[in-house]
């Protein structure tokens, strides 16, 4: 019961908090100079003073602040997210449509990092002074020091113009036909690069968090004791040690959720990857504040809702808040 | 049954390599533990007493093989444990047993209390699980913890408690030897002593032999048949505890000795304080003679010169030091 109780409370913070989001993308979007009345001016090379305020009557955008945010967020809450001016589509349907390709990128990359990350730290904290140990913090320096697109531009540069292993841009290449199975294998044969660069960033901090967390917990005293206990090094890291020293670990897989998404926004760009985005990219290219508004309030929902599961998975997870008595 | 000690320790060293002065630095050793030799005999207890950093508790892991040696020998009922791997070193930890210090680190946080006292069940001997719950049943029993306790998580425990699991989970495999690494130190008096008088019915019980590792000498009185003085990583002096605490024969054992305090107003006034000023040399470099010259209130220049061995003088005491008499008479 007193876990139910603490999820609607959560749950209640959360969607305050996105309504604060809301709030503040809107205002911030007023204030910044230049709407779409100015794009479509300069798309049609120039328009007398008369027919701008036209199209600002139009759209509404003559109205007060207050009235343009009132009517917004009513429109939010009835899941409208408005028109896109640039693709002429409905909001909605654009990042829908878009939503497939960022989730398997940042998925699969989030996934790489934190089984790769791991594995690496656990096994340079059974031997500090080893040189995969040195190799680990080498790679941590090296990964978390490099800005995400200059890494993307390396992979492109190594992996497909010098070594063409892998394709350059986009998801999947038109001139393939075939079954289920062979668009598959060209969707993940173009998804390695973004996956490798997007991932590169987390895998470091992975692998530094757990090397640490993992020897902490190796030289603390209950795993002398599971020693004691008579049970071999494997069964003592992998059963005693590893559950402890994940926690950490897991609290700061759900805090990164957010760079993740802002982290896809750059390394889409690099590769034309056709999913959020690059959708950000073009609409904050063209003005497109419906757009742009739709996206931030949608990235928004991902990172808090993604906080809030690993917030319930840890208290699933620790004994010490979820046992039952 | 022979007269054979169940613990035989001979010359155990523990190294540890020091680097001082970054990763250039040179490597030097510390012996943590320089050539400690003692016996035990079954079903009684030995307490090894010492300030922090002389090396009791290294000692200890030592012998349980928790921590690696670098010579010497451990005998256990007649055979070398030192080189053992594998199986035959499976079969001497269930016969040695370990209680640790701090029962809050000690047990790992997830685990239930009755999975801390199974698992060496698991690791150490093939029981069927219906024996196992039996085995654990009882032992809940035996440390005085309720039945309903068994599927509790270790911080729902009171410290007291936690060191009941800890007796609990050292005794599952009905072990011969139990090391007893301060096992009260962390606890408050009143518990300190509900758990001493635990391990001592235990001891009847099971028929138990205890190497008990403490600072504390009003424990230790309370507890042991003899006291082995630890000082900077060798033994200074080992006796029964009686003759040991009515006849100190090494300056620093009389020193410690005198410090323990007292709410008897008439023994206070009986015994002196004994200072002992200054700290002890550096571990990495030690001089030359007696490790403990340049504290000793009586120190003679023999001491600074060569480094006393352990002999035995009248009245089956061990001492290692220079001014104490074959009669045993000590200096101080």
């Amino acid at each position: 019961m007193n876990f139910l109780r603490v999820t609607l409370i959560r749950i209640l913070y959360a969607a305050i908090l996105l309504i604060a989001v809301l709030v503040l993308n809107f205002s911030l979007m007023h204030a910044a100079p230049g709407d779409v009345a100015d794009t479509i001016a300069q798309a049609a090379g120039g328009i007398d003073a008369e027919a701008l305020e036209q199209i600002r009557r139009e759209y509404g955008l003559d109205q007060p602040f207050l009235v343009q945010l009132g009517r917004y967020i009513g429109n939010v809450l009835q899941f409208d997210l408005g028109y896109s001016y640039f693709y002429s589509d409905k909001v909605t349907n654009l990042i829908l449509s878009r939503l497939p390709a960022t989730l398997l990128l940042v998925i699969s990359a989030q996934l790489l990092a934190l089984v790769v990350g791991v594995v690496l730290g656990v096994f340079s904290a059974r031997k500090p002074n080893g040189i995969l140990s040195h190799f680990v913090t080498f790679l941590a320096l090296f990964g978390y020091s490099a800005p995400v697109f200059w890494t993307g531009l390396l992979m492109l540069v190594v992996f497909s113009l010098m070594v063409p292993l892998f394709p350059v841009a986009g998801m999947r290449d038109v001139t393939i036909e075939g079954g289920f199975f062979v668009q598959a294998l060209d969707i993940a044969h173009h998804l390695v690069l973004p996956m490798l660069t997007l991932a590169s960033i987390f895998l470091a901090l992975y692998s530094r968090l757990s090397r640490a967390a993992m020897m902490e917990v190796l030289g603390s005293d209950y795993v002398r004791t599971a020693k004691a206990k008579g049970l071999s090094p494997r069964q003592v890291v992998y059963k005693h040690a590893l559950k402890n020293a994940l926690s950490p670990v897991i609290t700061l897989a759900g805090l990164q959720l957010s760079a993740v998404v802002s982290g896809a926004v750059l390394v889409e760009t690099v590769f034309s990857w056709p999913g959020l985005g690059t959708l950000a990219f073009q609409s904050i290219l063209a003005r497109d504040t419906p757009l742009i508004l739709g996206i931030l309030f949608f990235s928004a929902l991902v990172v808090i809702v993604g906080n809030l599961l690993t917030d319930l998975a840890l208290r699933l997870v620790d004994p010490r808040v979820g046992g039952k008595r | 049954m022979t007269d054979r000690p169940l613990l035989d320790v001979e010359n155990l060293t523990v190294r540890f390599a020091v680097r001082r002065g970054g990763v250039f630095g040179r490597k030097q050793f510390l012996d943590a533990v320089d050539g400690v030799s003692f016996a035990l005999a079954r079903g009684e207890t030995l307490a090894i007493v010492g300030e922090s950093g002389s090396g009791k508790t290294t000692t200890a892991l030592a012998v349980a093989r928790l921590v690696a040696a670098h010579s010497g020998r451990v005998e256990l009922d007649g055979a070398d444990i030192l080189g053992l791997e594998g199986e035959a070193l499976r079969q001497v930890r269930r016969k040695v047993q370990f209680i640790f210090q701090d029962p809050y680190s000690s047990l790992n946080p997830r685990q239930r209390a009755e999975d801390v006292v199974r698992e060496p069940l698991l690791s150490l001997t093939d029981m069927p699980r219906d024996e196992q719950q039996k085995v654990i049943d009882e032992l809940f029993v035996q440390v005085g913890l309720r039945p309903e306790q068994k599927r509790l998580f270790p911080h729902q425990f009171s410290g007291g408690q936690r060191q009941r699991i800890g007796i609990a989970r050292a005794l599952a495999t009905r072990p011969e030897l139990i090391i007893c690494d301060e096992p009260v130190s962390a606890l408050d008096v009143a518990v300190q002593a509900q758990i001493l008088n635990l391990l001592r019915r235990l001891q009847k019980e099971f028929g138990l032999t205890y190497l008990f590792i403490s600072h504390d000498l009003g424990v230790v009185q309370h507890m042991c048949d003899s006291i082995a003085v630890m000082y900077m990583g060798r033994i200074v002096e080992h006796g029964p505890r009686l003759s040991l605490f009515n006849n100190p024969l090494h300056p620093y054992t009389a020193a410690l000795l005198s410090a323990v305090p007292s709410v008897d107003k008439a023994r206070r006034a009986a015994t002196r304080r004994i200072l002992i000023p200054g700290d002890p040399p550096d571990p990495v470099n030690l001089p030359p003679g007696c490790r403990f010259a340049n504290r000793c209130p009586v120190a003679q220049p023999q001491c600074r010169e060569a480094e006393p061995e352990l002999r035995t003088v009248a009245g089956g005491q061990r001492v290692a030091c220079h001014l104490v008499k074959e009669d045993g008479t000590a200096p101080l």
